[in-house]
């Protein structure tokens, strides 16, 4: 069974659910990824690495990926059909899936936390993860899989550098006109969110971008790193590359601490899974309140600088 | 300049959804709400029309009978709607809403389609991008500050590590981001225009559709099993008494990250 599986590059390294989800195909069957960005050399050895046997490379120069990369991916799954093809939740993944969906009439099942295949069979997590829920796709093939972050493992097995073939980006007319004329890269301090042992998270509850330190500084205190929900990225107080939920990271760390944080489902998807979890909230009927294993009712203005207090002066 | 806006009407997210036992899915009351993201793509496409001598029309797939959203919709500002409202529409996947999304965009004409990211009561996130393909035009997705005008839209999209620029010429698919504008309040003369202002019932078949295209038949997937995750437990709720802190620090030290 061949199974496609597409790689987005970022600062020369292959997206991480690349690289999870090449893992996890290369235990159900063969492996060739089409990988999107520069195609550095390191990108290319990671994704051998992970179990990949060929990759398609396509550069995409200025103009947004996800049109070229669509039509690019329909013309190599048109005659002999991999079996499934698996992207991420990364915003170009999501881009492309879409577009793919739309061009070989299939459905996109999303979502996805296990994955099996012969037929391609989806378990997602659904209402805000309370539900299970197993999806067959009754299509021809390929069917389009959207995975969650971490559902499979990573799994450097120290494969060889796959055979790679450069892809020309195909001409999609004015699909394909929207240009990227400006990158920032915006800069982040502290440890890596999916990877830090402790997580100390905050949304609205704080009262505004004003208090936002109070998170930062707790975070320092424990050598944890910084989180935020969909609301108070949206409201601008803090990058996207800090948010935790459904449509941002998933974070499993040994504590998350939630300050002013109510719950929306959107976001305990995210981090639900973390080892000891600790909110404090004023609203004592808060959904968080129903996971966390200490619940703290009271105002996180207060509660919060006394709790950095009381670290410093055990250090 | 001609703006189509997507809404879509959900069951509200403060009651606890349910999930119909035969078909697996998520039980829609009559009384719907306007999903929370949509009142974004509303506002984006009431300002853009403001400044661009524009229209905004509605256009939300719904098989329901609810009109309670679509009039919210209507009092922020809107011009008129079109919904497709047929019970052969029910669990449809998200590519046969994207395609009756579409061909009802498509009859109106546009310059612009405006979407949220992704609604709340689902999980697929790719509606835009669909019917950007089958509209043949881009997609502009993750906006998060838009600007639009003499032809051309121009966003701030969101990425991994911060940010890009894009520019497209029109048409265009716009999917918007809860952070790119603070939507407005309907007013009380907002409230009661809406009351009057045209909404365009439409079929799956006035659109072309045939009952094996939409719905479960078209859907292209089969549900096969559904049970509900054991979840975790709430634990120790206290109220703060000034000393709650304390009692954080004591469980800190019990994980051992301290």
């Amino acid at each position: 069974m061949a199974i496609l599986v597409f790689s987005e590059e970022t600062d020369g390294h292959a997206s991480a659910s690349a690289l999870e989800l090449t893992s996890k195909a290369a235990q159900l069957g063969e492996v060739t990824v089409f990988h999107v960005g520069e195609g550095s050399a390191d990108a290319l050895a990671e994704l051998g690495a992970h179990g990949a046997t060929s990759v398609h490379h396509m550069d995409p120069g200025d103009g947004l990926p996800a049109p070229t990369a669509a039509a690019a991916i329909a013309d190599l799954v048109g005659g002999d059909a991999p079996a499934a093809v698996l992207f991420g939740m990364g915003n170009t993944d999501r881009d492309v899936a879409g577009r793919l969906s739309a061009r070989l009439g299939r459905p996109v099942l999303a979502a996805a936390v296990d994955l099996s295949i012969d037929p391609v069979r989806v378990t997602s997590e659904i209402l805000g993860g309370t539900h299970q829920i197993i999806t067959e796709a009754t299509d021809q093939p390929p069917a389009l899989v959207i995975a969650r972050p971490k559902a499979f493992a990573a799994d450097d097995t120290g494969g060889p550098a796959p055979s790679t073939t450069a892809v020309a980006a195909p001409d999609v007319g004015r699909s394909g006109s929207a240009v990227v004329v400006e990158r920032h890269v915006e800069e982040q301090e502290g440890p890596d969110l999916e990877a830090a042992n402790v997580v100390v998270s905050g949304g609205r509850g704080l009262g505004g971008p004003d208090n936002w330190h109070l998170v930062e500084e707790l975070a320092a205190e424990l050598d944890g790193a910084v989180g935020a929900t969909r609301a108070v990225v949206d409201a601008g107080w803090v990058p996207y590359s800090l948010q935790v939920g459904q449509t941002g990271k998933t974070v499993k760390p040994t504590v998350y601490i939630a300050t002013g944080i109510s719950g929306a489902m959107q976001h305990m998807v995210g981090m639900k899974d973390s080892g000891t979890i600790i909110a404090i909230n004023k609203d004592a009927d808060a959904p968080i309140f129903g996971i966390a294993d200490l619940g703290v009712v009271g105002d996180v203005q207060q509660i919060v600088p006394k709790l950095i207090e009381a670290l410093k002066a055990r250090s | 300049m001609k703006i189509a806006v997507c809404v879509k009407q959900i069951p509200d997210p403060a009651t606890p959804y349910e999930l119909d036992a035969e078909s697996h899915l998520v039980v829609r009351p009559q009384d719907q709400v306007l999903d929370d993201t949509d009142r974004y793509g509303v506002e984006v496409g009431l300002q853009l029309a403001e400044a661009n001598e524009g229209t905004v029309t509605l256009f939300s797939m719904s098989p329901s009978g609810s009109l309670q959203g679509i009039r919210q919709a209507l009092a922020m500002g809107a011009d008129k709607a079109v919904l497709i409202d047929d019970q052969a529409l029910r669990g449809s996947a998200a590519l046969t809403t994207a395609r009756v999304l579409a061909a009802a965009i498509e009859r109106e004409g546009f310059d612009l389609v405006i979407a949220g990211t992704e609604s709340t009561d689902g999980y697929t996130g790719v509606v835009p991008q669909q019917i950007a393909e089958i509209l043949d035009v881009p997609a502009l997705s993750f906006a998060r500050r838009v600007e639009a005008g003499d032809g051309k839209v121009t966003i701030e999209r969101q990425t991994a590590t911060g940010y890009d620029v894009v520019e497209s010429p029109l048409p265009a698919v716009l999917a918007v981001t809860a952070g790119s504008v603070e939507p407005r309040y309907p007013t009380f003369k907002g409230i009661m225009q809406a009351k009057q202002k045209p909404i365009d019932n439409l079929t799956a078949g006035d659109l072309g559709f045939g009952d094996d295209d939409v719905g479960i038949a078209g859907s292209g997937q089969s549900i096969t099993a559904v049970a509900p995750i054991a979840g975790r437990q709430a634990g120790e709720i206290i109220e703060d008494d000034g000393e709650a802190h304390l009692r954080i620090v004591a469980l800190l030290e019990e994980t051992k990250v301290i």
